[in-house]
């Protein structure tokens, strides 16, 4: 994938505003988890990957701790409902930080939140991996749509959009740049 | 019954007209036209004609399978593929090993009245390899059976084989060897070599027909008795035979149009539509059985029809029987492999597709004479074939009983158009004519 | 991929990425909680033509691991033995509404039959086909050789690499081995070179156009180094001692002597060579105890590798949309 525009297309966040978004979202995590100390960020493949690596470097600077160990990788593909109405996806790769997941507060990391599909194929995924003592979810962008009970406890940017359009997240460690546009299908 | 054949090419040389009466060819060129009154006329401008085909090599299934083929079925085939003569081959159940089974198989033919059916009388009891049949008693019933094979089955036994050779001295019968060597072949599936090596199909060994091939020619030779070899499918059979041929053995040998046509890559899919025996070979072995067909080391083109029933052949490979059917698409294969790539012209078609198979047959002489010239006077077993016809073969419309054609969606160029036998139509327009007469 | 026939189908990238699925697959089944429920709804019949309790039992756990459905239709005490045709099975297996068709059969092409003759729409992965493929066994060793000779300290299943530069000596029956066929299309796809060895009469007519080199002397190979050495196991009746003329050897200890791996042959093997067999061992004819209990074998580990290589073909086959024809 590149950087490049489709034309027709318009760019709701730029970098600096991505920057923000993340900072922001990362005081508020630290602020309801009262500090580092049982926090895991498991960003949910492709692009929520780099998100949570992200969080976890400002809160590791905030608290003074080293961000490694907070983070980890939840692949959900072999738990979403819709496998059967699309080409066969590639499984990414799931893995916990050292700490496990059990009795930790877990907030799942993703660019956008759309039908909540996706949230609930990895709150599946996570059970079958351990008991955290809570999940919280924390998403770039919530572009409304909700087909499942599900919400963001941290959100980047609210971004009303019709069904008929795409949101597109390009992030530098993915794609090169980092912006959020909204395509017309 | 009189028919005027206008403007058709005997053997592909100049146009005439041919008129064909009371079974007879009357008439050839101005005269044809003159005499011709009240007949019947075929427009057959740029037809070739060639004197109706003789097949040294079918199966026709009956008495026994009667669901793959009955006579009247496979007559009807043979007529479609510009036949007038069959040889009906012994592997019948019961086994065409007595005078019965033979007279039984020849009436039905007759009976059947699209072409002449010959039984081929089996060389060993029961196919059996172990013990001579009674070869003077088919010779001398209604049959008249000068052709002996165990088809299907090696003579194996080299001491019966030479016995079969010296005793149908007796009555100028001919053995006609299935050249397969059993113990090389034991549960052999295909061609071996490369294809068959990474399809993991027990292989069928070139050496297997070669060694027996050897050997007949030899013992011929010793005993001095003519020796037929059937399919031959391998580039050594035609090295040998070119090779015996050369030292003044009566050996005279047959190519099938799937030997001619068909490499063992096409077993790679697992459709036992292409799984016949002998096996088809390499490009190279097609390419020396043309080769030989084109010299005359091969003497002729026999079908090796071999009908079966569908639950035959949809299943799994090794499961499968052997053989295709060959009787409706031989001339197609014959026209689109030798004559249109120049190899062969229609005076040898006519040579290698009748002339040479009576011939072998025994069957050029007599009331039901076959392989004849186009003269007058000759019996009218005629041919006619539109040499530049393009046409796409389709089994499910085929005559015969069975479907398992290997040419289903090929095209191929040459293609019969009418068949007489003794001047009687089975054939006309491409198609059967009303069922009739006897 | 719409079906799994033989290893000769896969190019370099689809192996890689077949390997790859089998890593994460092979991952979840160290959790204490196995199963998935990526395939639940979807039916998997193991039609066995042919006893292999050990091939179905891997197929079986893999695919009920990934929640799918198990039929296991065995041809012994069924229909099959009365004489019912592969076809009239196969129309049998569509009512009843197979997403996957898992065969083994001793005729060599039979998955080919079921997968292209219009009989079934199920995916059929083959199993072992006669003296054909058996193109799981040879990902499962990939997965192996790549995990023990490719495996870093970050990705220990190799993830991403091939097996470019590896040598791999296969050795015993190749005649008769679909294994040894599978492994050579896909070892070499993988970048692997392969030695075949075996006696002259145990090398197929036609073997010397694959693209492998053959030798008849295990002793010149096990010096020259391979990196890993599969063991075929070898048919007893194949190996004369009252065979008869049709005996492709003398006898059992004349094969166990020119072919077996023993503790000698083991010592000079390279220290990061591993053993492998597919199973089930002759101990004592091609490979002695030393060598099977040695902790180079990695014999049991294929057995495990097995279940994730057939989970990550089941989800490739199975998980998306059907591949048209």
């Amino acid at each position: 994938m590149t950087a490049a525009t489709t034309p027709g297309s318009r760019e709701v966040l730029g970098p600096p505003e991505i920057a923000r978004a993340l900072i922001r979202i990362a005081h508020e995590i630290l602020e309801r988890a009262r500090g580092a100390d049982d926090l895991v960020l498991l960003g949910i493949p492709t692009r929520g990957l780099p998100l949570a690596r992200r969080l976890a470097a400002t809160i590791g600077q905030v608290e003074g701790v080293d961000p490694e160990p907070l983070v980890g990788a939840l692949d959900v593909t072999m738990y979403r409902d819709d496998l059967r109405r699309h080409p066969t996806r590639t499984i990414g790769a799931t893995s916990l930080p050292d700490r496990g997941i059990d009795d930790k507060l877990v907030v799942l990391v993703d660019d956008v939140l759309f039908s909540g599909r996706t949230i609930r194929a990895a709150m599946d995924a996570l059970a079958d991996l351990g008991r955290p003592r809570a999940v919280q979810l924390a998403v770039l962008v919530d572009r409304g749509h909700r087909e499942l009970p599900i919400r963001a406890d941290y959100v980047g940017k609210n971004l009303p959009t019709s069904r008929e359009e795409t949101v597109a997240v390009r992030l530098a460690e993915t794609d090169g740049v980092d912006s959020v546009r909204i395509e017309a299908r | 019954m009189r028919h005027l054949l206008r403007g058709v090419a005997p053997l592909g040389g100049e146009r005439t007209d041919v008129l064909l009466a009371d079974g007879v060819i009357v008439a050839i060129g101005a005269d044809a036209s003159r005499e011709a009154g009240s007949a019947t006329v075929l427009d057959g401008d740029g037809l070739v004609a060639l004197p109706g085909l003789v097949d040294l090599h079918t199966h026709l299934r009956e008495p026994g399978r009667e669901d793959a083929e009955t006579v009247a079925s496979g007559s009807r085939a043979a007529a479609l593929g510009g036949y007038t003569a069959v040889h009906a081959m012994a592997n019948t159940s019961p086994v065409a090993d007595t005078a019965g089974v033979v007279e039984q198989v020849w009436r039905l033919g007759q009976d059947a009245g699209r072409v002449d059916v010959f039984p081929v009388g089996a060389v060993s009891v029961g196919l059996r390899g172990e013990q001579l049949a009674e070869l003077g008693a088919m010779a001398q019933s209604a049959a008249r059976v000068r052709v002996f094979s165990d088809d299907g089955m090696c003579v194996h036994d080299p001491v019966l084989m030479r016995r079969a050779l010296e005793y149908v001295k007796a009555f100028d019968g001919v053995v006609a060897q299935h050249a397969q060597e059993p113990r090389l072949t034991q549960g052999a599936q295909m061609h071996e070599g490369i294809v068959s090596a990474e399809l993991g199909l027990a292989g069928w060994p070139a050496v297997a027909e070669e060694s027996i091939v050897a050997r007949d020619v030899l013992l011929a030779q010793h005993v001095g008795s003519r020796v037929h070899v059937l399919h031959v499918s391998t580039a050594g059979s035609v090295e040998i035979v070119r090779w015996a041929k050369a030292r003044g053995i009566a050996v005279t040998a047959e190519a099938t149009p799937h030997h001619l046509s068909l490499t063992d890559e096409r077993a790679r899919g697992y459709d036992p539509l292409f799984k016949v025996n002998p096996p088809l070979r390499t490009a190279e072995d097609v390419e020396a059985v043309r080769a030989g067909l084109a010299d005359g080391t091969i003497d002729v083109v026999g079908t090796d029809h071999a009908p079966h029933t569908r639950e035959d052949k949809d299943c799994e490979w090794a499961a499968a029987a052997f053989g295709m059917t060959g009787l409706e698409t031989a001339l197609g294969i014959v026209s689109t492999t030798m004559v249109a790539t120049g190899r062969l012209t229609w005076a040898d078609v006519a040579r290698v597709m009748s002339t040479t198979p009576a011939r072998i047959g025994r069957v050029a002489s007599g009331p039901h004479a076959h392989g004849r010239p186009l003269a007058v006077g000759e019996p009218a077993n005629v041919t006619l074939v539109d040499p530049t016809a393009r046409w796409t073969v389709d089994p499910s419309r085929h005559a015969s009983t069975s479907r398992n054609s290997p040419y289903g969606g090929t095209e191929l160029t040459g293609r019969v158009i009418a068949t007489f036998l003794r001047g009687r139509p089975t054939v006309l327009d491409g198609a059967l004519t009303e069922e009739e007469h006897a | 991929m719409r079906h799994l026939l033989s290893a000769a189908d896969l190019d370099h990238t689809t192996a890689v990425h077949i390997l790859d699925t089998a890593a994460e697959m092979a991952k979840t089944q160290s959790r204490e909680i196995k199963k998935l429920p990526t395939l639940r709804g979807r039916t998997v019949v193991n039609l066995f033509f042919e006893d292999s309790t050990r091939t179905r039992i891997s197929f079986e756990a893999a695919a009920k691991r990934l929640s799918a459905d198990v039929i296991n239709f065995s041809a012994k005490g069924s229909s099959v033995s009365k004489g019912e045709s592969l076809k009239d099975t196969a129309l049998t297996l569509q009512a009843m509404g197979a997403d996957a068709v898992v065969v083994r059969h001793q005729a060599s092409g039979a998955p080919h039959r079921l997968a292209n003759a219009g009989w079934l729409e199920a995916a059929v992965l083959n199993a072992g086909d006669g003296t054909h493929q058996h193109p799981t066994q040879a990902l499962l060793d990939s997965f192996t050789v790549r995990r023990h000779l490719r495996g870093t300290d970050v990705e220990p299943d190799g993830v991403g690499s091939d097996l470019a530069g590896l040598h791999v000596a296969i050795v015993g029956d190749v005649l008769h081995s679909r294994v040894a066929r599978s492994n050579v299309d896909l070892l070499t796809t993988l970048g692997a070179r392969v030695t075949l060895v075996a006696p002259p009469t145990l090398v197929p007519v036609g073997a010397e156009t694959w693209p492998c080199e053959v030798s008849y002397h295990l002793d010149e190979v096990v010096d020259a180094g391979p990196d890993a050495v599969m063991m075929l196991r070898v048919q007893r009746e194949r190996m004369g001692g009252g065979g008869g003329a049709t005996s492709f050897f003398p006898s059992p200890l004349e094969y166990t002597r020119q072919y077996g791996l023993d503790a000698r042959r083991l010592a000079r093997l390279p220290e990061h060579a591993i053993v492998m067999h597919p199973g089930p061992m002759n101990r004592g004819l091609e490979i002695s105890a030393d060598a099977a209990d040695s902790p180079r074998a990695v014999i049991v580990e294929q057995v495990a590798n097995g279940v994730a290589v057939r989970m990550a073909v089941l989800y490739l086959l199975l998980a998306g949309e059907r591949e048209k024809a």
